[in-house]
């Protein structure tokens, strides 16, 4: 069983959400989605100061077996992309939480938080999959 | 059915990740595919392939048959050992298969062919041997370990006896001998030094184990689909299948024209095709961001292509491909890479060999 870190928030698409504080939320993908898609060789991130819709796909993982989108888990603009990525994208598949990272992102509505799922509501998406 | 080699526990027990393979359960990862590839172009790595089939063809008409049989052409082989790469072709010209086969003598060899295909391999075996004085063997009892990579050799031996250390010393590419209880042979499917070692499956986890305390990674699957990629090595199923001509998937050298008198199956339907092909396998180099992918559309001059194969070249960053284009094309490709079009150069299909970038 992949680690689901209770203190995150989900998107049934796999991105993992973190509050900073401030309205300010760091995105990346949950460890079940870099195990799915395997090494990671290019990561594309969005442009900062670029304003996005929750369900945008804004950024492409692509490992060496597949490339995957990447999509907002909630509207925003984006603050901060995690230059790291450029040369090492394999910190997306040895540290999914931490310092694979993909972007931070400025909460227009932190409503829209209540949508994503719990880890215990994302751990039972994958077992429907 | 799933069909499970001898060394699956020694899988299991690694934590591979284990995938179907054509019906086979086998590992494509142990952890990173792009470590295992790395391992094997820096120092050695191991594949477990013993789902591949051995066969065994002898008899007073071994020779005769397999001439028939084969594109290439056994009457080449003189030194007991050699091995020759070809292509089993149908009567249409269409590659049946792609095998590798041992000479020993006149009326002893021995053929490795590939897993997925193996029923229908051995019922063409079959087939094209009525009237021969031929006795076809599968030898579902040898386990096989690839062991390949700049140190391989030398790790590999230091499980040998002292005969069978003799018997490898200095050893050519592409031979294979039996020296006590191991088959060995300088041949691989990763562009490095190595060998392919049969080894009895009662035996095989205990090979395999010594093998890891050598200090030799583990590969799956992945790394051997990126390591022969960069070789510039076909796939079956990929790069060729029955309803391609080996000159369109660059196995014109594995065709023994002469002499012309040698009948062998499919040879009409090549002469036909050498006369009025249209087809040939080229690589795609993409120095961008990006994977090229099996199955895209490339555009070239005169026409459209497929990509048969592609992937990301871990030993040189970028991704690489083999695609299979009308033959009027020049050094240039146009691949619709995620809705743009991307403009990728044109090369010969081999991008690494010995752990080295091929110029092109």
């Amino acid at each position: 069983m992949s680690n689901i870190p209770a203190e995150l928030r989900y998107a049934a698409s796999h991105e993992w959400v973190r509050p900073e504080g401030n309205g300010v939320y760091t995105v990346g993908i949950s460890e079940h989605a870099q195990e799915l898609l395997g090494d990671m060789v290019f990561v594309e991130l969005p442009e900062v100061g670029s304003n996005v819709s929750a369900g945008d796909d804004v950024a492409v993982a692509e490992s060496v077996k597949a490339a995957s989108d990447v999509y907002a888990p909630i509207s925003g603009e984006i603050l901060a992309v995690n230059e790291e990525l450029e040369d090492s994208p394999e910190l997306v598949n040895s540290d999914p939480y931490g310092d694979g990272w993909m972007f931070r992102i400025k909460a227009d509505d932190e409503s829209e938080l209540a949508e994503l799922l719990d880890a215990e509501g994302y751990e039972n998406s994958i077992d429907e999959e | 059915m799933t069909n499970k080699t001898v060394l699956h526990p020694k899988h299991l027990e690694a934590g591979a990740k284990m995938v179907d393979f054509h019906g086979w359960e086998m590992p494509i990862n142990y952890g990173s595919q792009i470590e295992e590839h790395h391992a094997v172009r820096r120092d050695a790595g191991m594949f477990d392939v013993s789902h591949m089939t051995i066969v065994d063809i002898k008899g007073p008409q071994a020779k005769a048959y397999l001439r028939y049989l084969l594109a290439n052409d056994v009457e080449k082989l003189k030194d007991k050992g050699k091995a020759l790469y070809s292509g089993m072709l149908n009567e249409a010209g269409g590659v049946v298969d792609d095998l590798i086969v041992y000479f020993f003598a006149d009326d002893d060899y021995r053929l490795v062919v590939n897993s997925a295909t193996r029923e229908k391999d051995i019922n063409w075996l079959n087939k094209v041997a009525d009237g021969f004085d031929i006795q076809i063997i599968e030898q579902p009892n040898l386990a096989m370990i690839a062991i390949q990579g700049p140190n391989a050799k030398a790790k590999a031996a230091e499980l040998f006896s002292a005969e069978q250390k003799a018997a490898v010393e200095g050893m050519k590419p592409f031979f294979g001998v039996q020296s006590g209880e191991l088959f060995i042979a300088t041949t691989g499917y990763t562009g490095e030094a190595g060998y392919e070692v049969m080894v009895p499956a009662e035996q095989a986890c205990d090979f395999w184990q010594k093998l890891l305390d050598l200090g030799i990674q583990p590969c799956g699957l992945g790394a051997r689909d990126t390591l022969r990629l960069e070789a510039g090595m076909n796939l079956y199923g990929q790069d060729m299948d029955e309803t391609i001509s080996p000159l369109a998937a660059n196995m014109g050298w594995t065709i023994s024209w002469l002499p012309e008198e040698r009948d062998f199956m499919g040879r009409k339907a090549l002469e036909e095709y050498n006369r009025s092909g249209k087809d040939k396998l080229v690589g795609l180099v993409m120095e961008e961001k990006g994977v090229l992918r099996a199955g895209l559309t490339v555009k070239v001059e005169g026409g459209e292509g497929v990509i048969t194969s592609g992937t990301f070249s871990p030993t040189l960053g970028y991704s690489i491909a083999m695609a299979r284009v009308p033959s009027s094309v020049r050094d240039t490709a146009e691949v619709e890479m995620r809705k743009k079009w991307v403009t990728v150069r044109v090369v010969k299909p081999s991008f690494v060999r010995n752990g080295k970038k091929v110029e092109h």
